[in-house]
C-alpha cells in the first residue's frame, strides 16, 4: 500500500543541493524560535551570571572584576536569611493550600449544577486580570483606615477597633499568602479540571456499579489518574509562586523594613532601591540556581521528551 | 459493548426513583456551594468597581461605607482625560500584539516541526523550550536590563515586544506542538502525494485543523502580555512607552492614593481581557489538555 520512503516522517533526499537539503531539514523551521530563546532569555542569564562577578558602582559604572565579593556581602546581608527563609515557607504554604482547594473546585466544576457555566466564568476572572490589579484591590480593602474589610468585622463585633492589616508581617504575611492563593487557584483548577475530563464516564458507572462509594471512588480512581494534571499544576504553581512579585510589591512593597521580603522582591530592592546591582545579580543567580534545580526535578520525574522515542 | 450498555442503563433505571430525591438536594447544595464560590472570586472585582464609582467626598471614610450613597460615573470621564490613559492604553495594545504575533511566526513552524519530525537534537531543544518557561523573568529582570542596555533598546516597545515574546513562547509552543501531534498524518500525507509542500500542507490542512489551538495560543500570549508589570516596570521611563500596568501606579503617590482613579483605569484595562478569557473558555481545557497531558 505504501512505500516506506512514503510513510518515515524524515526522508532522504539523495541528489539535493546544499541549500535545498537545508530548507528540509530543521534549521529553518527551528531556527528563529533559537534565535528568540538565545537573545531574550538565555543571554539575560549568561549577562545575570557575568554581573554578579563584576564590581558595579551605584551610578551603573563597571569598575572591573570582583570574584566572588558580591556573593560574599550577599552572604553577609542581614536581611537574607530571612528572606530565604520565608521564601521557601511561602512557596510551601501558598501551593499546598492552593492544591487542596484546587482539587475541590475543579470538582465542583465537573458536577452538573445550574449555573456552572456562570462559576467557570467567575473564576476566570483573577486568571484574566493583571496580577497587580487584583493585588491593588485587596490593598484597599485590607486598608487600616478606609478599608471594607475593617467595616464589616467592627460590624460584626469580630474586633475592637481597625487593625492596620499591612502594618506589620504578622498580619500582612497571611494576606499576602491569601491572595497568592486567590490568583493561582483559577489556573490549577482548570489544568485539574481538564485531567478530570479526561477519565471517561464510564469509569465512574463501573465503580457505581460495584457499589463503590463517593469517598472510594474519589481516592481509588480519581486521585491515582489526576496525577500528571496535578503534577503539571503543582510545578507550574510553584514556579508562578516563587517568582510572585507584584502581590506583595503592591501590597507590603516587602515591609515594613524587609519583614515580608522574598528573595524576589529583595533583589528587586537591592538593584533598583540600594543600587546593588551586583549583590543583586548574585542573588538572583542563587535564585536561579533554585529554580533550576525544581526543573530538574521537574523533567527527571515526567520524562519529558523522552516518552515518544 | 451493547450488553454492559443495557446492564448499566438498567442498573440506573433502577436505582433512578430512589436516588431522584437525593439527587435534588445534591444540586442544590452544589449550586449554593457554587455561587458561594463565584461570589468569593468576585469580591474583589465588585469593590473594585463600587469604589470607581464612588464621589471624591466619599473616598476617605472611616469607617468606609459598604455602598457609595451616589454613582459617580463621571469619574471614568475624569480619569480619562487628567492621565494619559488612552497613551497608555495604545501602548498595550501595541506591545500585547506584537507580542503575540511574534510568538506565532516562531512558535508555529517550530512546533509544527517538533511535533511531525523526529532528528537528532529535537529532546535538546524541547528540554530548552521547557526551560524557558521556568525562568520567569521577575527573577531576571538585572539580566534583562543589561541586555537591553546592550542592545540599546531600553524604553523601546521592541524591547517589550521581545521579552514578552521571548519568555512567553514556550506556552504557546506547547499547546500548538500539542495539536499538530493529535492530527493523524495521514491527513497530510495524503496531501502530500497530491503534491503539496510541507509548508502549504502545514498553511492549508493543519492550521485549519488546529485552529482551537491558535486561538488558544493567541489569546493566552496576548493576556500574559498585556497584563506584563516588572519588566515593563523595569524598562520603560517614559508616558509614551509605558504600558497600562505601570501608568497605573503613577495613581498612587507617596501619601495619598486615588483609589477610584486606579479601580476605573484597572477596569478599563480588565474587562476586555476577561471578556477575550471568557471566549477560550471553551477551548481552554483541551488546550491545557492537548499541551501538558500527552
Amino acid at each position: 500500500m505504501k512505500t516506506a520512503s512514503q510513510t518515515a516522517p524524515v526522508k532522504k533526499r539523495k541528489k539535493k543541493s546544499l541549500v535545498k537539503r537545508f530548507l528540509a531539514g530543521p534549521l529553518p523551521w527551528i531556527t528563529p524560535m533559537l534565535v528568540l530563546i538565545f537573545a531574550i532569555v538565555l543571554w539575560p542569564v549568561y549577562e545575570m551570571g557575568r554581573t554578579s562577578l563584576l564590581d558595579i558602582s551605584s551610578s551603573g559604572v563597571t569598575k572591573g572584576f570582583a570574584g566572588l565579593e558580591n556573593y560574599r556581602e550577599l552572604f553577609d546581608n542581614p536581611n537574607l536569611i530571612g528572606a530565604v527563609t520565608r521564601t521557601f515557607l511561602w512557596v510551601v504554604i501558598v501551593v499546598a493550600i492552593t492544591i487542596l482547594i484546587s482539587l475541590f473546585l475543579a470538582q465542583l466544576l465537573n458536577a452538573k449544577f445550574p449555573g456552572r457555566r456562570f462559576v467557570r466564568y467567575s473564576l476566570i476572572v483573577p486568571w484574566a486580570a493583571s496580577v497587580i490589579m487584583t493585588a491593588t484591590s485587596f490593598r484597599w480593602m485590607l486598608d487600616g483606615y478606609y478599608g471594607i474589610l475593617n467595616r464589616i468585622l467592627l460590624d460584626l463585633g469580630f474586633i475592637e477597633e481597625a487593625i492596620d492589616w499591612m502594618g506589620s508581617a504578622e498580619t500582612s504575611l497571611p494576606w499576602l499568602i491569601i491572595v497568592a492563593v486567590f490568583v493561582s487557584l483559577p489556573f490549577t483548577t482548570f489544568v485539574i479540571l481538564a485531567g478530570l475530563q479526561t477519565i471517561p464516564g464510564e469509569v465512574y458507572e463501573a465503580a457505581k456499579v460495584d457499589g463503590s462509594s463517593a469517598r472510594k471512588t474519589y481516592f481509588a480512581i480519581t486521585f491515582p489518574l489526576l496525577r500528571t494534571s496535578l503534577f503539571i499544576a503543582t510545578v507550574i504553581n510553584l514556579i508562578n509562586v516563587f517568582n510572585q512579585f507584584p502581590i506583595i510589591w503592591v501590597m507590603t512593597g516587602g515591609g515594613p523594613g524587609y519583614t515580608t521580603d522574598t528573595t524576589t522582591t529583595l533583589m528587586y530592592k537591592l538593584a533598583f532601591r540600594s543600587q546593588e546591582i551586583g549583590q543583586s545579580a548574585s542573588l538572583s543567580v542563587v535564585n536561579f540556581a533554585i529554580i533550576l534545580i525544581f526543573v530538574l526535578i521537574y523533567v527527571r520525574v515526567s520524562g519529558f521528551g523522552k516518552k515518544e522515542d | 459493548m451493547s450488553v454492559t450498555e443495557n446492564q448499566t442503563t438498567a442498573a440506573k433505571s433502577n436505582s433512578r426513583l430512589a436516588a431522584r430525591r437525593k439527587q435534588a438536594g445534591k444540586t442544590t447544595l452544589l449550586t449554593i456551594t457554587g455561587f458561594f464560590v463565584a461570589l468569593m472570586f468576585l469580591l474583589p472585582y465588585i469593590r473594585m468597581m463600587f469604589t470607581a464609582l464612588t464621589p471624591n467626598d466619599e473616598l476617605y471614610k472611616i469607617p468606609a461605607d459598604y455602598f457609595p450613597t451616589r454613582l459617580e460615573w463621571s469619574n471614568f470621564v475624569t480619569v480619562w482625560e487628567s492621565a494619559p490613559i488612552l497613551q497608555y492604553l495604545i501602548n498595550t495594545l501595541i506591545i500585547a500584539s506584537a507580542a503575540t504575533i511574534v510568538v506565532l511566526l516562531v512558535s508555529v513552524p517550530a512546533a509544527y516541526y517538533l511535533a511531525r519530525f523526529r532528528f537528532r537534537t529535537r529532546n535538546l531543544i524541547l528540554l530548552l523550550v521547557l526551560a524557558t518557561q521556568m525562568f520567569a523573568p521577575t527573577s531576571m529582570v538585572i539580566g534583562i536590563y543589561r541586555d537591553m542596555v546592550a542592545l540599546g533598546l531600553v524604553n523601546t516597545y521592541l524591547a517589550l515586544i521581545l521579552v514578552n515574546a521571548g519568555f512567553y513562547l514556550a506556552f504557546s509552543v506547547w499547546i500548538l506542538s500539542g495539536f499538530f501531534a493529535s492530527i493523524p498524518y495521514e491527513v497530510e500525507e495524503a496531501a502530500m502525494i497530491d503534491g503539496c509542500s510541507k509548508v502549504s500542507v502545514l498553511w492549508r490542512i493543519t492550521l485549519p485543523l488546529s485552529l482551537p489551538g491558535l486561538i488558544t495560543a493567541v489569546i493566552f500570549t496576548f493576556i500574559t502580555a498585556w497584563n506584563e508589570f516588572v519588566v515593563a516596570l523595569t524598562l520603560t521611563s517614559s508616558v509614551e512607552i509605558r504600558p497600562l500596568t505601570v501608568g497605573i501606579t503613577g495613581f498612587i503617590g507617596l501619601y495619598e492614593v486615588q483609589w477610584h482613579y486606579v479601580f476605573a483605569t484597572s477596569l478599563i484595562a480588565i474587562i476586555p481581557v476577561v471578556i477575550l478569557f471568557i471566549a477560550i473558555e471553551k477551548w481552554l481545557i483541551s488546550g491545557l489538555t492537548a499541551g501538558s497531558i500527552k
